[in-house]
């Protein structure tokens, strides 16, 4: 029996080979669906990852918080007056919301960073060890971020962004251990940082800040205040829940109603990563449709061709019926031509989405990738595709198969 | 034993209804050699198309070896005309893009016969019908003549018991057409049961059995010397 299927097999293929030019229109047609629906699907991942990914060189769902000015009067207080934080709001929250995780103050100064000659008015923060985890500031090799004892002793160390690194010290050297003054005042650089992509920022990006200890900050250049807390929960979904907790919290000891949310600012960067999380669903949705409908279109073209093909070639179904071929072995015949097309179309079509995805993963376009990420064409589109392609496959060929297979032969055979 | 019983074939054109057989009651045996005559439109065709069971009868009994084929489902009038008749049509019918071998082959394949087998069958056939040169031509590549009796040998793949042929030589020149004739004569001495439309009298007088048909209805049915 493999034997028969075998050379009815290459029969078929053999009578495929008879009509080049319309195997070679319908082809194109799904090896063009195919490659849109993987690419859009590789394309669709590859941007959401990146654009998750640049978020989150802000930090992974952190929330900025700032003291405001009320707007509703308060124990007789008019509304309209101005709240700030202090550094021991930070121990305050600590103490009272335990889901709090990584916590920190931000104390920004406007500072002269020099080195001899060399002079540059930049931005200086001063902040607890914790912020390198919250704000995604890591170092690179041989460097570290500020830790617990840097604080303890208010030493004069230094974490520095690279577009920092690059002006003040040569492109070879290691700045580690080197002196950086600030307004006039040594301090040891100990960490330079990694380079991010950071799509979102309220100072200027990080790349351009110089960080250093809090407590060595208010030492040095005095801080009543501070500017800005961050912080992360422990478990993102409290987050909604802590926010809460703060206002009551802070609203009694800074003295605001609890209801009045304007008088703390935050800015919740878990909301923005679940509106990222949202749209790329959606976008996603989208394209795969795009690329779908596209193959459904070639799909209709294998069917149309299928007709035309089955009309083309009703003296040959006429003859093969009315030497025995069965109406089973002519639906075989067609579907098998139906699965073939698709087959071949299909393959070209992977092979072409391969070749582009890989083109444009290479070292050339590393500028475009940032913003698009790298595309990867994953075991689940490639299901996916496959699965999309059998079923177009297999109801395009369908009916016109049937209708071949049914007809007697001396109706076939009348034309 | 081909046995018509009542046969008829009619087709709805719109308000009328055309009579184009019967009612026709036959028995051919086994070994016969039957040649159907009539005028234009007397329905030669359309009876020949439900002997070689490519057409399905409108009222009747049709029993092939005293099995009734008239209500046989479409998968197995298909194993009944790759098994037990060899059909021959006036026009050939050859598939154009395989060879004279594949044509030939081509009724084993679907009777599922192994390679070797089919092998050998096509080319003792070839031999038969004096071709065995032109196993790879194509049909467009063979005369007329050749074409028919490449058809003729395809209809003996199965190596059925009976052969219709539906004015075999109708296209072809007389010398051709005397050729058909002479494999004919052979098969009917290999005692194959042969039945042909022609129009010529003297192509028929080869016969044995003389069926006459009119107006879809047997005219004159007699066996000559
Ligand atoms: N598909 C069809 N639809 C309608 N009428 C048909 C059809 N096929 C045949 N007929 C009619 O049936 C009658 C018999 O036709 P048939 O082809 O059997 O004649 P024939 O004896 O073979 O003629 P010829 O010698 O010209 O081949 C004719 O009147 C023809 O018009
Ligand atoms: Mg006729």
């Amino acid at each position: 029996m493999f034997v028969h299927g075998f050379k009815m097999i290459s029969q078929f293929i053999g009578d495929m080979k008879k009509q080049k030019l319309r195997c070679f229109l319908t082809m194109s047609g799904i090896t063009w669906g195919t490659m849109s629906v993987i690419l859009l699907l590789a394309f669709g991942e590859s941007f959401r990852i990146a654009s998750m990914k640049n978020m989150s060189g802000m930090g992974n769902n952190i929330v900025v918080m700032g003291g405001s000015r009320t707007t509703l009067p308060y124990k007789g207080l008019p509304p309209g007056r101005y709240i700030q934080l202090r550094e021991e709001t930070v121990s305050l929250l600590k103490d009272y919301i335990p889901d709090i995780g990584y916590l920190s103050p931000e104390t920004q100064k406007y500072v002269t960073l020099s080195i001899g000659p060399q002079k540059q008015n930049n931005n200086c923060v001063g902040v607890y060890p914790g912020y390198g985890m919250l704000r995604n500031l890591f170092p690179q090799k041989g460097g570290r971020f500020i830790n617990p004892l840097d604080m303890e002793n208010r030493r004069r160390v230094i974490f520095i962004g690279t577009q920092i690194s690059e002006k003040f010290f040569a492109k070879e050297s290691n700045p580690v251990g080197k002196i950086l003054m600030v307004n006039g005042i040594p301090f040891t650089v100990i960490g330079v940082m990694q380079n991010k992509v950071q799509n979102s920022s309220y100072m200027t990006q990080d790349k351009n800040i110089v960080f250093i200890p809090y407590t060595t900050c208010r030492d040095v250049f005095g801080a009543k205040y501070v500017n800005r807390i961050i912080f992360k929960a422990k478990n993102d979904v409290d987050t909604p829940k802590i926010k809460e907790n703060i206002h009551e919290v802070l609203g009694r000891r800074l003295g605001f109603a609890k209801d009045d949310k304007d008088a703390i600012w935050m800015w919740d960067t878990t909301e923005m990563t679940q509106f990222i999380h949202y749209f790329f669903l959606g976008f996603e949705a989208f394209l795969f449709l795009g690329g779908v409908l596209t193959l459904i279109v070639g799909g209709i073209g294998v069917a149309n061709i299928m007709y035309v093909s089955i009309r083309e070639r009703r003296r040959e179904i006429g003859i093969r019926t009315a030497l025995g071929a069965t109406p089973r072995l002519i639906l075989l015949q067609f579907m098998l031509e139906s699965f073939i097309i698709m087959f071949i179309g299909g393959s070209l079509g992977v092979l072409g989405a391969w070749l582009i995805v890989t083109l444009f993963g290479s070292p050339a376009l590393t500028g475009v990738q940032v913003v698009l990420g790298k595309p990867v064409i994953n075991l689940n589109i490639a299901l996916i595709v496959a699965t999309v392609l059998a079923l177009t496959g297999f109801a395009a060929g369908w009916s016109p198969a049937r209708n071949a297979s049914n007809m007697d032969p001396v109706r076939a055979l009348e034309f | 034993m081909i046995s018509l019983n009542n046969i008829s074939k009619k087709y709805n054109m719109g308000h009328v209804t055309v009579n184009a057989l019967g009612p026709v009651t036959l028995t051919i045996h086994k070994g016969e050699f039957v040649a159907v005559l009539g005028p234009s439109g007397s329905g030669k065709s359309t009876m020949m198309n439900i002997l070689g069971c490519l057409d399905r009868p409108s009222l009747g009994e049709y029993l092939l070896d005293n099995t009734p084929v008239h209500g046989f489902s479409r998968t197995k009038l298909a194993r009944v005309r790759n098994m037990k008749v060899g059909f021959v049509f006036q026009s050939f019918n050859l598939l154009p893009f395989a060879t004279a071998y594949e044509n030939v082959e081509l009724p084993m394949l679907y009777a599922k016969i192994s390679g070797k087998e089919r092998e050998h069958t096509v080319k003792h056939l070839l031999e038969i019908v004096g071709l065995s040169d032109r196993a790879s031509h194509r049909p467009a590549e063979l005369s007329g003549g050749e074409r028919q009796r490449i058809a003729v040998a395809r209809a003996l793949a199965n190596n059925p018991d009976i052969i219709l042929a539906d004015e075999p030589t109708g296209n072809l020149d007389s010398k051709s057409g005397a050729e058909i004739l002479n494999l004919f004569e052979q098969l009917h001495a290999d005692g194959k049961t042969l039945i042909f439309v022609t129009h010529d009298e003297n192509l028929a007088s080869h016969a044995k059995r003389i069926i006459r048909l009119l107006d879809g209805k047997i005219n004159q049915d007699y066996t000559q010397n």
